[in-house]
């Protein structure tokens, strides 16, 4: 026991020994069979040849999928950019609220996602549709608009589904970090004749930007991934990354090459997250 | 540093009115975001009742579908198991996320950076890459995907330990992250001064940093709860025959079989839920401070 | 304090939620998830063997065993949603005592990959003619017992001929039907009677920024290659380079890919045109009755689901599922199924039996000239990713 309690290295893996061992053998595992496969030749039909090739990683950087990879990429970033500003505040105002109504506040965030996803996306098509959505109908027949504003089918409508779906993923961390947020310290810093904009920005934003980092990144990567809701509620007219994957598996039937796809898009989000995190890290130890 | 440093009054009064309106707007704002989360809500709901086989051309008032709601014994079995995977996924998931977030995030040591990578994949990786790479994984080791069948206080039950362990591989990562959020947040002078009054790490642990780590686990568990509900793909591919989620009955029946039969569900689950929080607040009502534990004196 | 109460109570009525699920519906339908575990125990062991198991051998050394065999207690059919008649399966168990339940999947694509991965389970599958083709080759069927199917009597001869299935080996057509245009007859008179127009279209047609195409790369590139008039299954890529630009030109008129939704936007007037499968719009009708449907001039797409038998069944199951589906082959059962959803029988007895109205429907069972203007979608091997590359680089185009 002493010695558990002098050596933290035993300590760290006694921790994590069982997450460790969990991921190991049901996700680093299946992993390694995507990884081999991403060299393989395809079945005629689905499944592998074995027979090595570096074909598929060859065609993952094809001019056609890196600019499908930067669209996606465009949609994900303006998503969790207004997901960011419409979330944060809101957590703001879940974290400001009485602590008993807190738990009730974030009970009722996630509750419409208890709703299943398909009929969620379905009632934004019926609001958002162009000729008979009903947010059109009703504008038009209240003499608001002339002609029906384009809300559907379009990026738009793709953004504003991402946007929803992804809310609560960017308020909960946030809020997390939010809610142990010292209050003598804001105190303190009214105390010092900050104005209220000046204490935010100097001590709620930096002290928040752990959950903040967490939620865009939760957001982000997701979305980046998304392809159900861009088909829905973008009229299938929008090809994203992940649609490409899917397709490779489903309707391609080949599968080393959605398994290519699928690798070097981790391998580049891997990195991608690692440079964030060291970044934001950096940031918070200098605020 | 150009402030005036002596404050005067017509300054103070200022700061008062512009927190007064800064609060007004927060309240303000929080209702119109939730009013935004509801809106697609309160159609479905709407729509639960509609006279009409379809889900969008609303056709007059009928309570019919909820009778063909509880009659369905499909539906209500695929309610059960969503219910059922989610539950034990989430207990799982928060275990060993919250495992994951204090491991990483209060010590360091050799291979930390691969040990943290390797959490961050199942959160990067595309959805169907994940699920068929599961279906293959346990087909090949044999592991399988029927169900094992168990005896609980006389019931039988299927547990669906293939999609069991495909939901917790996701959801330990999106916990583990939302965890760590509050932990690099918190303080860590109270457990010190437990420290030095002679508590031993346990006792500390059990005090002082879970419950302040609550609301960060409890944010995170909501989360795995809420994506393990609503997740279908990963099922899909992971279910052995006949087990089904609601999700995966659902997306079945996209090609044309989607009825307001799946709004009264959706409305059922919502009114369960919304019933948890009502009663909450009214027994929260009743005794006497909250549960949070606060820092400031 | 507080905070126990509230976890206890969310327990509670969580567990009271599962107590009314369990409780709620008929509780035969429980029973599926907790018995089908008990024939598949054997299971495992077998499904890594099919990664390599192509040859079809493997099958034939079941069939002398099938005589002693007596059929499984119930069985689950692997199906598109809606497909069957609502009594049909109740029928079947007052009949022959076996239960029934139903999985749903809603493409062949989803199917296909989840057998290949190994999933087994499934007694009765019903793809789509190409599918079947794709898993005849892959192995992944096993071959009927035709003495236990007695009602193959009925299908109508052409069906035993199938160019995927010829002699009926591996699947019986289930039902047939066509993929046209469908739509909305009260905002327009007449519609596009070609996709020449349909593809050349400009702003100036009532249906510009009004249509949908189905998301699916081959029903939308045969449209495209039945409208150049090449053949459907080209694989010469510069044919099917002139298909891509037609439908990148016809992009900027198209309102959106879709296959769940396109008949309800119809008629619900939001969408004046949709590409489609008639029993759909013919089903959409009933609700809506403003909608109407035709095939093109210069031809459209015909198909064929079939059911079939999957590999990784115990023989009590494969019994149970060929009995299954010799009694959809029953002339009523037949007429059931098609009346219900509109789409052809491929049953000759039932034809005779059937309302006059439903044999007699030309957009159910379309007439000789518009035959012969209907292709078969069929499978491509590796070159399939050519088409779903085309097809990818008309989704991006702007």
């Amino acid at each position: 026991m002493e010695r558990l309690r002098r050596n933290p290295q035993l300590q760290a893996w006694l921790i994590l020994a069982i997450p460790v061992a969990f991921i190991l053998i049901f996700f680093m595992a299946p992993l390694l069979i995507v990884f081999i496969y991403s060299f393989l030749e395809r079945g005629k039909y689905g499944g592998v040849e074995w027979a090595f090739t570096l074909e598929n990683i060859r065609r993952v950087f094809d001019p056609l999928y890196f600019k499908t990879f930067l669209r996606s990429a465009y949609i994900a970033i303006v998503t969790t950019l207004i997901t960011l500003a419409l979330g944060y505040p809101l957590a703001y105002f879940i974290a400001k609220s009485p602590p008993k109504r807190r738990g009730m506040l974030m009970f009722a965030l996630m509750i419409p996602f208890w709703t299943n996803f398909l009929i969620r996306t379905y009632a934004w098509v019926m609001l958002l549709r162009t000729h008979t959505g009903l947010i059109n109908v009703t504008l038009t027949n209240w003499g608001v608009i002339d002609k029906p504003l384009p809300l559907y089918g379009n990026d738009f409508a793709i953004i504003l589904g991402l946007v929803y779906g992804w809310l609560p993923v960017m308020v909960l961390p946030i809020y997390a970090a939010l809610e142990r947020l010292d209050e003598s310290l804001l105190e303190a810093a009214r105390d010092l004749y900050a104005s209220s904009s000046k204490a935010f920005w100097r001590v709620t934003w930096p002290l928040s930007l752990p959950g903040v980092a967490a939620g865009a990144m939760l957001v982000f990567i997701p979305s980046l991934g998304a392809f159900v809701t861009p088909a829905i509620l973008g009229g299938g007219k929008s090809l994203m990354i992940g649609n490409i994957i899917s397709n490779q598996f489903l309707g391609a039937h080949d599968w080393p090459f959605g398994s290519a796809l699928s690798m070097v898009m981790m391998v580049a989000m891997l990195v991608a997250t690692l440079f964030y995190f060291k970044w934001t890290k950096k940031t918070e130890a200098t605020t | 540093m150009s402030r005036k440093t002596t404050p005067t009054a017509s300054s103070d009064t200022w700061e008062r009115i512009k927190a007064q309106f800064g609060n007004w707007s927060l309240t303000t704002y929080g209702i119109l975001g939730f009013a935004f989360l509801y809106v697609p809500i309160v159609i479905l709901v709407i729509f639960s009742f509609n006279d009409a086989r379809s889900i969008s051309k609303w056709a007059g008032f009928t309570t019919e579908w909820y009778g063909k709601m509880f009659r369905d014994g499909q539906i209500m079995l695929s309610i059960w198991n969503s219910l059922f995977l989610a539950i034990v996924s989430t207990i799982i998931a928060t275990i060993l996320g919250t495992l994951v977030a204090l491991g990483l995030e209060r010590y360091n040591f050799k291979g930390k950076t691969a040990v943290d990578s390797m959490f961050y994949l199942p959160v990067i990786i595309p959805d169907i890459a994940m699920a068929i790479m599961l279906l293959l994984f346990f087909n090949m080791s044999g592991i399988g995907f029927t169900p094992w069948k168990v005896t609980f206080f006389g019931t039988k039950l299927a547990v669906p330990y293939s999609v069991i362990i495909g939901h917790v591989a996701f959801n330990t990562s999106f916990v583990a992250i939302v965890v760590r959020a509050r932990l690099t947040q918190m303080d860590r002078t109270l457990e010190e001064a437990a420290n030095d009054l002679y508590a031993n790490a346990w006792q500390t642990f059990r005090r002082i940093t879970l419950p302040m780590l609550m609301p960060g686990i409890i944010g995170g568990a909501l989360l795995a709860f809420t994506l393990s509900l609503d997740d279908f793909v990963i099922t899909f591919f992971t279910s052995g025959a006949g087990f089904n989620t609601l999700p995966v009955r659902v997306f079945g029946m996209i090609k044309k079989g989607v009825t307001p039969k799946i709004n009264a569900v959706s409305t059922l689950m919502l009114a369960v839920s919304l019933t948890l929080v009502v009663i909450s607040i009214l027994l929260s009502k009743r005794s006497d401070d909250g549960g949070s534990v606060k820092m400031g004196f | 304090m507080q905070r126990k109460h509230l976890f206890a109570l969310i327990a509670i009525l969580l567990i009271a939620m599962m107590a009314v699920t369990a409780c709620g519906g008929k509780t035969p339908e429980a029973k599926p998830a907790t018995e089908a575990p008990k024939k598949e125990e054997a299971k495992p062991t077998e499904a890594p063997k099919k990664e390599e198991a192509k040859p079809t051998e493997a099958p034939k050394k079941e069939e002398p065993k099938e005589a002693e065999v007596k059929p499984a207690d119930e069985i689950v059919v692997y199906n598109w949603s809606d497909y069957v008649a609502p009594e049909m399966y109740e029928l079947f168990t007052e009949k022959t005592g076996i239960k029934i339940s139903e999985d749903n999947f809603s493409s062949n694509e989803d199917l296909l990959a989840k057998l290949q991965g190994g999933a087994t389970g499934y007694a009765v599958i019903v793809p789509s003619d190409y599918t079947v083709s794709i898993m005849i080759e892959e192995g992944l069927l096993q071959e009927l017992n035709h003495d236990n199917i007695p009602n193959l009597k009925n299908l109508d001869p052409e069906f035993t001929k199938l160019y995927y299935d010829p002699g009926n080996k591996y699947c019986v057509p289930y039902l047939w039907g066509t993929t046209g245009i469908g739509y909305n007859t009260e905002q327009m008179e007449t519609p596009p009677a070609s996709w020449k127009q349909i593809f050349n279209t400009t702003e100036e047609d009532a249906w510009f920024g009004r249509f949908t195409l189905l998301d699916d790369v081959r029903e939308v590139f045969s449209a495209a290659l039945i409208y150049l008039g090449y053949d459907n299954n080209t694989k010469d890529e510069a044919k099917l380079e002139e298909a891509k630009q037609v439908l990148i030109a016809a992009k900027k008129g198209v309102a959106g890919y879709d296959t769940d939704n396109y008949e309800d936007l119809v008629g619900a007037g939001e969408n004046l045109l949709a590409h489609g499968w008639n029993g759909d719009f013919l089903q959409a009708a009933d609700e809506y009755e403003n909608i109407d449907y035709y095939i093109p001039e210069e031809g459209g797409t015909i198909w064929i689901d079939n059911m079939c038998i999957p590999q990784g069944i115990t023989p009590e199951q494969k019994l149970a599922a060929e009995m299954y589906i010799n009694f959809v082959l029953d002339p009523e059962i037949g007429d059931l199924l098609g009346e219900y959803n509109y789409y052809a029988s491929p049953n000759a007895e039932t034809l005779k039996i059937a309302d006059p109205e439903y044999t007699s429907n030309p957009l159910v069972f379309p007439p000789d000239e518009i035959r012969a203007k209907l292709h078969f979608i069929k499978p491509l091997g590796e070159f399939e990713s050519v088409y779903q590359r085309m097809w990818d680089e008309v989704k991006s185009a702007q």
